[in-house]
């Protein structure tokens, strides 16, 4: 895209340095969020490329591509990558193009730590991703790094990816206190907070969120590298450490965590379809209790992912049911999009397709969430492809299926120009049908049995697994349709859109604001009715 | 308007910090809660002072013993005699052998662990090996007591304790200083 918009910038604001400086200085939010946007996109080609190794490996039984090792750092790196490098930072690039265009606001409240924010997040993902030609290795122990594997059975490379992990939390929680002040002090006079977009709404809740668990995976990952490089003994049961301790902490951490994943998703689709089913959206304020309820709930249940460590019944039990308590407020947003829908005079434009197709299949991912919170059926499906099927469901058919659902719904208020519907449409058939030939089958081996994170299966296994396999070639394949789109769409060779591009659309972005959205809007507040 | 947002950076950033503080206070506070609860099969860790007390000789507890060494850990480690049975409050003394067959000194470090883990608050050691690190030379053997009772308040419905110990390697460097830094 650089190129395109770097002409059209120029011939609107001379005083910008041009070139890589451009980017490199910016503070203005259209910029960083393209920045994000884009960087975003390249990592989950990365880490896409990563699942293509692993699938390529689990094609056939028997181990005839790459070596374990390298198996187990492919896993690792391929979740890294897909969560910290590709879903989070598209969600910072969405909030950065859209919470101040949203709220009237001119920029976000602090530009200069924003440029911060993101231009210490390619090193992260440079140090991380150089670490695999280190000898012994890179990281190969989950994106879970469970201690004693982390602390104990790692390569050394282990501080470089304690290092990573730093400045990717450092740029996270920079990003959120800057959604944060940005929502509290800078919304335009009459915009108040039963009057925010729901996609702010949610980020705004996301945002505490980071503040509040980002700085516990960092304090988690330097008691890996203390314990593992200065002989102290966190999870070390030889110096009266425990092991077990590293998991309660992590969780403590990665269950909002996944929260942090699917809140801003919930604002899109919460966006989205009423625009496209041209009415209100159903329960707005339910939406926002739900939300917020959703993130309070989801600090006490953690321990939903060690049900098998051996805890005592009454944990079991409370978590369990603090668990299966999540899909009350969950239920709730699901009913409201669809009784948003309800009646509805409903057009089914490409934003709307993966919209619809978001709430389908995340509610899959959360009927197979709540089989997993039984706790005495987890001890059949724990660390088995379900968990597998279960969290790509809700991650990819629901984080990154928003996250494109959003893509189409602004680019065109982004570059001024329609997107090449047929190829968009491409593009979803294509990942519609090959994202569940990839992951529903996964359901099944799941429940036969299959261990997840192994390189090799039981034969019986097979040709389910090459199923799955060509599901996820495919669904790979069909991202570079995605790739040609955006190409496209940012050399501006579509029809130029109106203000308000969709009939529906309602919000300050689209009803006070040209299209393409100006470098610099709102320098005066809109007066909000 | 700078004001204000330095004003809310400032409270968000006291909140960063304070989360930070709080990932590695959920250690200590980890194991606070589970020695008031005594859910996660941790015995005591000092020596539990045993006073005369009622002995419960209508009831008995079979207390079976298990023994491993983890990996990287040469020694030879097993009980004398895999099980005792003991009425609640009577103080019993047990023993265990063990043999480092390699050819240099190590040092190790037991650590116990009670299933069922709501029972571990009721087995009370008062004296144990498990409170130190031990030192075994090259081919050297030794025979270390345990001396515990089962507190009476012990749940109607156990009726077995099992007591596993865990034997560990403690690198040489670290040896001395582990034990006072224990998490
Ligand atoms: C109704 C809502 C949900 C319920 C009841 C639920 C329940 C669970 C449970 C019980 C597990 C642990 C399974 C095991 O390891 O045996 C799990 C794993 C997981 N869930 Fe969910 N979940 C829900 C929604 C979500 C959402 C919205 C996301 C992310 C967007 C998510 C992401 C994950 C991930 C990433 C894992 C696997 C972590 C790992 O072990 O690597 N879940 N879920
Ligand atoms: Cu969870």
């Amino acid at each position: 895209m650089s190129e395109a918009t770097e002409h059209l910038d120029h011939a609107h604001s001379h005083h910008h340095p041009s070139g890589i400086k451009r980017w490199l200085y910016t503070t203005n939010h259209k910029d960083i969020g393209t920045l994000y946007l884009w960087f975003a996109f390249i990592m989950f080609l990365t880490g896409g490329a990563m699942a293509m190794v692993i699938r390529a490996e689990l094609f056939q039984p028997g181990l005839q591509i790459v070596e374990p090792n390298f198996f187990n750092q492919m896993t690792t790196v391929h979740g890294l990558i897909m969560v910290f490098g590709a879903v989070m930072p598209a969600f910072t690039g969405l909030a950065n193009w859209l919470v101040p265009m949203m709220i009237g606001a001119p920029d976000m409240a602090l530009p200069r730590m924003n440029n911060w924010s993101f231009w210490i997040l390619p090193f992260a993902f440079l140090i991380l991703l150089s670490s695999l030609f280190l000898e012994g290795g890179g990281p190969a122990f989950g994106w879970t790094f469970y201690a004693p594997l982390s602390t104990q059975y790692s390569a050394d490379s282990t501080a470089l990816f304690v290092f990573s992990v730093h400045i990717m939390g450092a740029s996270s929680i920079m990003g959120a206190i800057n959604v944060i002040v940005t929502i509290f002090n800078m919304r335009a006079p009459g915009m108040t907070w039963m009057k925010l977009p729901l996609f702010v709404w949610t980020w705004l809740i996301t945002a505490f969120l980071l503040i509040a668990v980002m700085p516990v995976l960092a304090g988690a990952v330097t008691m890996v590298l203390t314990d593992k490089f200065f002989g102290t003994s966190f999870f070390n049961a030889a110096g009266g450490g425990d092991p077990v301790m590293f998991q309660h902490i992590f969780w403590f951490f990665g269950h909002p965590e996944v929260y942090i994943m699917i809140l801003p998703a919930f604002g899109i689709i919460s966006q989205i379809v009423p625009t496209f089913s041209r009415k209100k959206l159903f329960g707005y304020a339910s939406m926002v209790y739900a939300t917020a309820s959703i993130a309070l709930l989801s600090f006490i249940v953690w321990a939903h992912h060690m049900f098998t460590t051996g805890m005592p019944l009454v944990g079991e039990m409370f978590f369990m049911f603090a668990t299966m308590l999540i899909s009350v407020p969950t239920g709730v947003k699901v009913f409201n999009w669809v009784a948003t829908m309800w009646r509805g005079s409903l057009s089914f434009e490409v934003p709307m397709l993966f919209a619809i197709a978001f709430i389908v299949l995340f509610t899959i991912g959360g009927l197979s969430g709540l089989m997993l919170a039984i706790t005495p059926v987890d001890f059949q499906y724990h660390d088995t492809y379900f968990v597998v099927a279960h969290f790509h469901y809700v991650l990819v058919t629901g984080a990154v299926f928003s996250i494109m659902a959003a893509v189409y719904y602004w680019l065109p208020k982004w570059t001024g120009h329609m997107f090449d519907v047929t190829l968009a449409k491409w593009h979803f058939w294509c990942s519609l049908i090959s994202v569940n030939v990839l992951f529903f089958p996964m359901h099944f081996v799941g429940l036969a049995g299959m261990p997840r994170r192994i390189p090799d299966y039981a034969l019986q296994f097979a040709d389910f697994n090459k199923w799955i396999s060509i599901g996820g070639f495919a669904f790979g394949l069909s991202q570079l349709i995605f790739l040609a789109v955006l190409i496209k769409a940012c050399r501006k060779q579509g029809v130029p859109v109106d203000d308000r591009v969709w009939e529906g659309a309602e919000g300050l972005e689209w009803q006070e604001l040209p299209s393409p959205a100006p470098y610099h809007s709102f320098e005066t507040p809109p007066v909000i009715k | 308007m700078a004001a204000a947002n330095n004003a809310l950076v400032a409270k968000l950033v006291c909140i960063v910090l304070g989360m930070f503080g709080f990932g590695f206070a959920l250690v200590p506070l980890y194991d606070v809660f589970c020695d008031l609860t005594g859910i996660n099969g941790k015995t005591n860790r000092e020596a539990a002072v045993y006073r005369t007390q009622d002995v419960d000789s209508n009831r008995t507890v079979r207390v079976e013993f298990i023994t491993r060494v983890n990996a990287g850990m040469s020694w030879q480690f097993e009980p004398v005699s895999p099980s005792v049975t003991v009425h609640p409050g009577e103080l019993t003394r047990v023993e265990f052998k063990v043999h480092n067959p390699q050819a240099e000194g190590v040092w190790g470090q037991a650590v116990p662990s009670v299933s069922p883990g709501t029972a571990a608050l009721y087995l009370n050691k008062t004296e144990c090996f498990c409170f130190e690190q031990q030192h075994l030379l090259a081919g050297e053997s030794l025979t270390m007591p345990m001396q515990f009772y089962v507190d009476p308040q012990l749940p109607e419905d156990i009726h077995f304790l099992t007591l596993q110990y865990t034997l560990y390697k403690v690198a040489g460097d670290t040896a001395a200083t582990n034990l006072e830094r224990r998490f």
